[in-house]
């Protein structure tokens, strides 16, 4: 990654009126969230619980992998593993050029963005075709998604209705939503109908029966897999769950979590292929067997995907998704991006203000900002941090460990800082005060003024 | 080593070696006063709405509710509304023109308007999906409380398909504006009978 998150913020920011926009789309989000749990008065013995069923699940998960595949296989689905993204995307291209499928219908995966999918099977000559409205819309504009569960989030209606303007020929000028909608939906019709695959993504794996449930409100996944005989579903290792009632916990947490909603329009359970038709499984690796071994950061293999944690997140809000730089967003990618690649993805762990908040609304209960707070010392311990950053609090260390200088260098500050030219305060030196005003410098010290009032009372 | 195996190695090497346990699921939740009360709060709240037909026929209410409904398919026997068949053929594609579908539902949920649809004498899925409008019948006073009774019915000893459903399709990808009607049913009416 050339650019940090810093640097990608900045090109966010730069529209002030966007970004505070997109703050409040987020907040809109996050405050429908706090409506729906708070609605529910067991629920946070519905979180205490999902997080206790996802670490049981992780700290059994070699049985409950085989078990999931023995009743898949006994159902009549087929089961692969894939170790990492290449293999997982090798496995998909054989079974579509074995049943020589020219297009492809696709239903929202986060895990087929992170493996690259849709460019591997393009270059290979299969059309590939995003089907959840917000996932077509970023699509036609050749974007990644901007968050996990809302992905045109970063969109104006405007922008949605000029993109349909160009590749639909919608009317010139209209950003009605419904009319949008509607004309995504006679487009997607098409590609439903004459789709030789569909590929969807997996909520939840049930060990115990072998099947797996798709949650989506629009029914792409649904409409999309219903349709055509061959339907490939990846999965990650750890969307395993021990039992079917234990969906009762998720779904009651899931659609609450993510956009307020009661429950997801359609909670979909697959156990079987479509009448003549073939359902295969790709279970995926890609690095998640790495997370279990770390303790620090095992949790983060209990997320279900609800986007809660970047909907709160005052730096999401105010950054967007596409400054993170990494396939997810917000508090949960900033852990699972510096788990993958602490280097290449060094300053996400500080694209977060350690507030908790993300902690606070996780659904699983995952210690996000202590990730996050950890992931730092591993960039401070690997010498990642930057020159700069790195000697600034190098010194500032030394000088708190030394109350006398600390002492004496706050007494020179307050009477040269005020003195000096603001070329000098605000050099760039001053990363701090790079968009910010430092306060007035005080007379005395907080220390002074105690020991005189201290002094005062005597 | 294939991959299945390397998987599976790496997560013994990396599993704690003292474990969580299993919690108990089954916790303490809300049992309401009135379900079917809830139940169409809860619809209503995602766009649906829950209907209970008192003396009329489905038929003298499809009549009534749905006089533009050209082409109507049903799972349920003996529906004289009924013009085509929805299990006439093997590839489901010839479903693409139903204006409504009328399926059996077998119990509501009241806390989120959701219905369980499982028909094992429907022979294509996507009847649910494919429909521009959708009739869900359900049974009298088939209601359970919360997800939790509601996973107590559901079933998969066998193969199969079943969904939860809550209300139509629908989306806010665009601004958050709520659209109802997004690739599924435009709507979706739950029938009590």
């Amino acid at each position: 990654m050339s650019q940090g998150h810093p640097e990608l913020a900045e090109k966010f920011i730069a529209n002030d009126e966007r970004m505070h926009w997109h703050d409040k789309a987020l907040w809109f989000v996050r405050a429908k969230r706090d409506n729906a749990s708070k609605g529910v008065a067991e629920w946070e013995d519905l979180r205490d619980c999902a997080a206790k069923i996802k670490m049981h699940t992780i700290d059994h998960l070699d049985s409950y992998l085989l078990e999931f595949e023995k009743n898949a296989l006994a159902k009549g689905i087929h089961i692969h593993w894939a170790y990492d993204a290449q293999e997982h995307n090798e496995i998909v291209l054989k079974l579509l050029q074995e049943k020589k499928v020219q297009k492809l219908v696709k239903s929202k995966s986060m895990l087929t963005e992170e493996c690259h999918l849709n460019p591997y099977l393009e270059a290979a000559g299969i059309e590939v075709v995003d089907t959840d409205l917000g996932e077509r819309i970023v699509q036609f504009r050749k974007e990644p998604p901007s968050h996990i569960v809302l992905p045109a989030i970063h969109l104006k209606k405007e922008d949605v209705g000029t993109t349909f303007e160009e590749f639909l020929h919608t009317q010139k000028g209209n950003s009605d939503p419904t009319y949008l909608t509607r004309a995504a939906r006679v487009h997607l019709r098409e590609k439903f109908l004459n789709a030789d695959a569909a590929m969807t993504g997996v909520n939840f794996g049930i060990a115990e029966t072998g099947g797996f449930v798709v949650c989506t409100n629009e029914g792409n996944a649904d409409l999309g897999a219903g349709l055509p005989k061959l339907h490939i579903a990846s999965m990650g290792i750890e969307k395993i769950i021990p039992k079917l009632s234990d969906l009762a916990i998720f779904t009651r947490l899931l659609a609450r979590s993510a956009t307020g909603q009661p429950v997801t329009s359609y909670t979909s359970h697959y156990h079987a292929p479509v009448v003549g038709g073939e359902l295969h499984v790709i279970i995926v690796d890609n690095g998640r067997s790495d997370i279990i071994k770390d303790k620090d950061f095992r949790q983060s293999l209990q997320c279900i995907r609800c986007g809660a944690c970047i909907n709160t997140c005052p730096v999401y809000r105010r950054s967007g998704g596409y400054s993170y730089g990494y396939t997810i967003p917000g508090p949960i990618g900033s852990t699972l991006g510096a788990n993958r690649n602490i280097s290449l993805y060094k300053t996400l762990p500080f694209a977060c203000s350690l507030c908790g908040s993300c902690s606070n609304v996780c659904p699983v209960k995952i210690d996000l900002d202590q990730q996050l707070y950890k992931h730092r010392q591993t960039v401070v311990a690997q010498n990642l941090l930057g020159f700069k950053k790195h000697t600034i609090l190098k010194v500032a260390t030394w000088v708190m460990k030394h109350p006398k200088i600390l002492d004496f260098s706050g007494k020179m500050a307050r009477a040269i800082v005020p003195k000096l030219p603001r070329s000098i305060v605000y050099s760039k030196a001053n990363l701090w005060g790079k968009q910010r005003e430092l306060p007035p410098f005080p007379k005395q010290s907080f220390k002074e003024a105690y020991q005189a009032k201290k002094g005062d009372r005597k | 080593m294939n991959a299945k195996e390397k998987i599976l190695a790496n997560i013994k090497n990396n599993v704690p070696a003292i474990k969580e346990p299993m919690p108990q699921t089954n916790i303490a939740h809300v049992h309401f006063e009135n379900k079917e009360e809830k139940f169409e709060a809860a619809l209503a709240s995602v766009g649906g709405n829950a209907i209970t037909l008192s003396h009329e026929s489905i038929d003298a209410f499809v009549a009534k509710h749905y006089p533009d409904a050209k082409v109507i398919t049903s799972t349920i026997d003996g529906l004289t509304c009924k013009n085509k068949d929805a299990n006439e053929q093997d590839t489901p594609h010839f479903l693409e023109d139903v204006d409504l579908a009328i399926v059996e539902g077998e119990f509501g949920v009241a806390e989120n308007g959701a219905v369980w649809v499982k028909n094992p004498k429907n022979k294509h899925r996507v009847l649910y999906f494919i429909a521009q409008r959708l009739l869900i019948i359900v049974p009298k006073g088939a209601l359970v409380d919360t997800m939790h009774e509601a996973y107590e019915r559901v079933k998969f000893n066998t193969s199969g398909y079943g969904t939860f459903i809550s209300g139509p399709s629908k989306t806010a990808d665009i601004e958050q504006a709520l659209v109802i009607g997004a690739h599924g049913p435009t709507d979706a009416c739950v029938l009590f009978v």
